[in-house]
């Protein structure tokens, strides 16, 4: 059903036309943060405003959208996007990652290797990486222009003298094709890795600080990390309490107020497959 | 012997603009030539600049009119001329100068403050706190004191703290104002044979003595300041 | 000796206001010189031209590069100049807060610099911050803490470690002991005395304190209305000042 009273996918043609120079640019600039008018949208700031516009400037008629908020396609976040594109745009959605053609994602990559034919959407909160150290944007701003990233290790470094290993378990900064440092929105830093040579275009939306920024298919994303405190992603000593999946993202879910608690799968698509399989 | 300082027609006025613009003469026209192991004394009533023309040599006043010549190594400079960088390297290598008040830097050791000439040469640490222990010993300074700061040392204490870091290193012009004042008999003469070293070393002295006595053990000659 | 610092006819002005007019000088490597005047003489508009973090009006600036050339600071791109000013120079602000990152450790602090010219091995950054902040006399029990648990005479030391952590060869500091209890005041001149001769560092100080400038610095300029009215060797200009405000600015120090 597409309601008559808006353009295609929300946004007009004009705005459209606007965000997609910013996304060429992006693509042009691995990791380089550009900035674009970013609209009032009809949620508030922090739902995703950022990656709403972007996917709304590159969605076609023949798309398959699918929307996840910390992997999980059933969660308020992305049932009420998904709804949203279902409504302003009548393209066909899906739960199923191999399925989809544009995947908007709140906080993960999904389990399942993405494609040439896929891209993905993040929607970003504070899409400035050395904000936690240099509040000036003027300067934050020259501190890319010159490559100057050694600031980035000062807050690597504060975790180790605080915690004995680098504590940032998301958000966790990266290199993108030895050039820009850029802040891979907060997904956990176990997703980090897909981020490297992906196959998938990868485009970053912050809808309130107006920037977009994007990693291009098979390009290189390096975490940054010390050469005695290399960069390790989390692990789980038991399998997904669902689907019995080793090596996949888990959520601790408390059961009971007696200390009872099991480790599912984030990615819902991907722990029921795995259940399917198993089944 | 070889002449190491040459003074041609110095002439010093101080101009108090504080006070009028008052001028005051201290001398026209001084002539002097000291030469390499002598030691030569100036005399003259008191207030008619002995100390001064000790501190236009070392540069710590500025000439109004006239040359000081000073030998460094094989050339001659004009401290009345020279740039401020020379004269630092003269006070370095060539020009030491003996006064009776310390200037006492907080927290700084006596025996590194004695030491600091050589250090300057780039002596090496071990060899420029060697020397300065001899001549703190020497000048009756307790072991103990050595390694405190004599910020809380005695009037004569500093004093020999002062003297001893004077003479740490060599010097071939050495400018003393009044080294012995106020030192006790014991002491006074240990000064005496530094000077006298100094001199066997080679050294040309200047200096300024209230002491007759001792003016006339180490000087051999006057320059008369009337 | 070599020149290090060359500054010819520099000046800022302000619309019609001066800043400072016509400074020349040398400074050469491992000399200590003191820019004193009373406040609104100019000295520390001087010293921001100097350092690069203001533009001058007229005038230029060269600098001897570690590399040996001779260089008009005004032609270095900003990427050389914010180089040069994190690796062979130094600046210690009177108020510490602008000179250090009072969001993170001491520690990270002093390892800034050694992070910001490639340092990527942490056990080698924390050896060399805790060693530096040895050679200020901060213990390495506290390099953990905030600069906001330091009391103000521990964080100009620390902002002189965090300089000095890549070997500059020149320093510019600020009133570097203003606002500081006289005994703090002492402590710190001593360091900063001993780490000037320790490093054969270059150093340009800001003060309207004659007794900073007596104890630290070998020569003096002295500036009123924004000139250079008097130049010499520290001691020439504090025994014999010849321009009447020199001798009013001697005359006019306290006796203890």
């Amino acid at each position: 059903m597409n309601a008559p009273n808006y353009n295609f996918a929300y946004l007009n043609e004009q705005t459209k036309r606007m965000i997609r120079r910013a996304i060429l640019k992006a693509v042009a600039i691995p990791g380089y943060q550009v900035p674009f008018a970013s609209r009032e949208m009809p949620m508030p700031y922090g739902w995703g405003t950022g990656g709403v516009q972007v996917t709304a400037a590159i969605l076609t008629p023949d798309d398959t959208l699918k929307v996840i908020d910390q992997g999980a396609d059933d969660t308020t976040n992305a049932v009420s996007i998904r709804k949203f594109f279902v409504k302003t745009s009548g393209v066909a959605t899906t739960e199923k990652t191999e399925d989809a053609t544009i995947i908007q994602t709140r906080h993960r990559i999904p389990e399942t290797p993405l494609t040439e034919n896929q891209i993905l959407v993040f929607q970003v909160p504070i899409p400035e990486p050395l904000r936690f150290l240099e509040p000036r944007e003027t300067e934050t701003r020259k501190m890319h222009a010159l490559e100057e990233y050694g600031v980035m290790h000062v807050k690597l470094y504060e975790d180790i003298a605080q915690y004995g290993q680098i504590a940032t378990t998301y958000a966790y900064p990266a290199k993108v094709a030895d050039r820009y440092v850029f802040d891979p929105s907060p997904i956990p830093k176990f997703d980090n890795p897909k981020l490297n040579d992906c196959p998938a275009l990868q485009l970053f939306g912050a809808g309130r600080e107006k920037r977009i920024y994007a990693v291009p298919p098979f390009t290189k994303v390096k975490s940054l990390d010390f050469e005695d405190h290399p960069f390790e992603v989390q692990t789980w000593d038991l399998p997904c309490s669902i689907c019995g999946a080793h090596g996949s993202f888990l959520d601790e879910i408390v059961t009971d107020d007696k200390g009872g608690r099991m480790f599912v799968c984030s990615d819902t698509d991907f722990c029921a497959k795995h259940q399917d399989a198993n089944s | 012997m070889d002449a190491v300082l040459k003074i041609e027609g110095l002439q010093k006025t101080f101009t108090l603009h504080q006070q009028g613009g008052v001028v005051i003469p201290v001398f026209e026209d001084v002539q002097a030539e000291v030469a390499a192991g002598e030691a030569v004394a100036i005399t003259g009533p008191s207030g008619r600049g002995k100390s001064s023309l000790l501190k236009l040599i070392y540069g710590s006043y500025r000439a109004s009119g006239g040359h000081i010549r000073v030998r460094n190594k094989s050339t001659w400079a004009d401290i009345v001329t020279a740039a401020p960088h020379e004269i630092l390297d003269l006070r370095r290598s060539t020009i030491g100068y003996v006064t009776q008040f310390l200037r006492v830097i907080p927290r700084v050791p006596a025996e590194i403050i004695v030491a600091e000439p050589l250090l300057d040469r780039g002596v090496d640490e071990g060899e420029a706190l060697e020397r300065a222990r001899q001549l703190l010993a020497k000048l009756n300074i307790p072991e103990r004191l050595w390694h405190l700061s004599p910020m809380t040392f005695s009037g004569g204490e500093q004093q020999r703290v002062n003297i001893a870091r004077g003479f740490s290193a060599p010097f071939p012009i050495l400018l003393l104002d009044e080294p012995t004042a106020s030192l006790d008999a014991d002491n006074r003469s240990r000064v005496m044979d530094l000077i006298e070293d100094a001199k066997a070393a080679g050294s040309a002295v200047i200096a300024v003595f209230h002491d007759e006595n001792e003016r006339h053990r180490v000087c051999t000659r006057d320059i008369a300041l009337n | 000796m070599n020149t290090l610092l060359s500054a010819r006819d520099v000046g800022k002005t302000y619309g019609r206001r001066v800043g400072c007019e016509n400074v020349s000088f040398d400074l050469h490597a491992g000399e200590v010189l003191a820019i004193v005047g009373e406040s609104g003489s100019g000295k520390t508009t001087l010293l921001k031209c100097l350092s690069g973090n203001l533009q001058a009006s007229s005038g230029e600036v060269t600098y001897a590069m570690r590399d040996g050339r001779n260089v008009n600071l005004a032609s270095l791109s900003e990427a050389e100049r914010r180089l040069l000013m994190r690796t062979d120079w130094g600046f210690v602000h009177q108020d510490a807060r602008e000179g250090l990152r009072m969001g993170v450790s001491a520690g990270a602090n002093v390892g800034e610099r050694l992070m910001a010219v490639g340092a990527r091995h942490y056990g080698r950054i924390r050896d060399q911050s805790e060693d530096w902040l040895s050679r200020v006399e901060i213990s390495k029990d506290r390099m953990d803490e905030s600069p906001w648990a330091y009391s103000g005479g521990m964080r100009q030391r620390l902002q002189i470690a965090r300089n000095l952590v890549t070997s500059p060869r020149l320093i510019f500091m600020d009133e570097p002991t203003g606002g500081l209890d006289v005994s703090v005041q002492a402590r710190l001149l001593d360091l900063i005395r001993g780490l000037v001769r320790k490093f054969n560092l270059a150093a340009i100080v800001v003060t309207h304190d004659l007794a900073v400038a007596r104890l630290l610095s070998s020569r003096m300029m002295v500036m009123q209305q924004g000139r250079v009215i008097e130049t010499g060797l520290t001691d020439q200009v504090l025994e014999d000042p010849q321009a009447p405000y020199t001798q009013l600015l001697v005359s006019s120090v306290l006796q203890v």
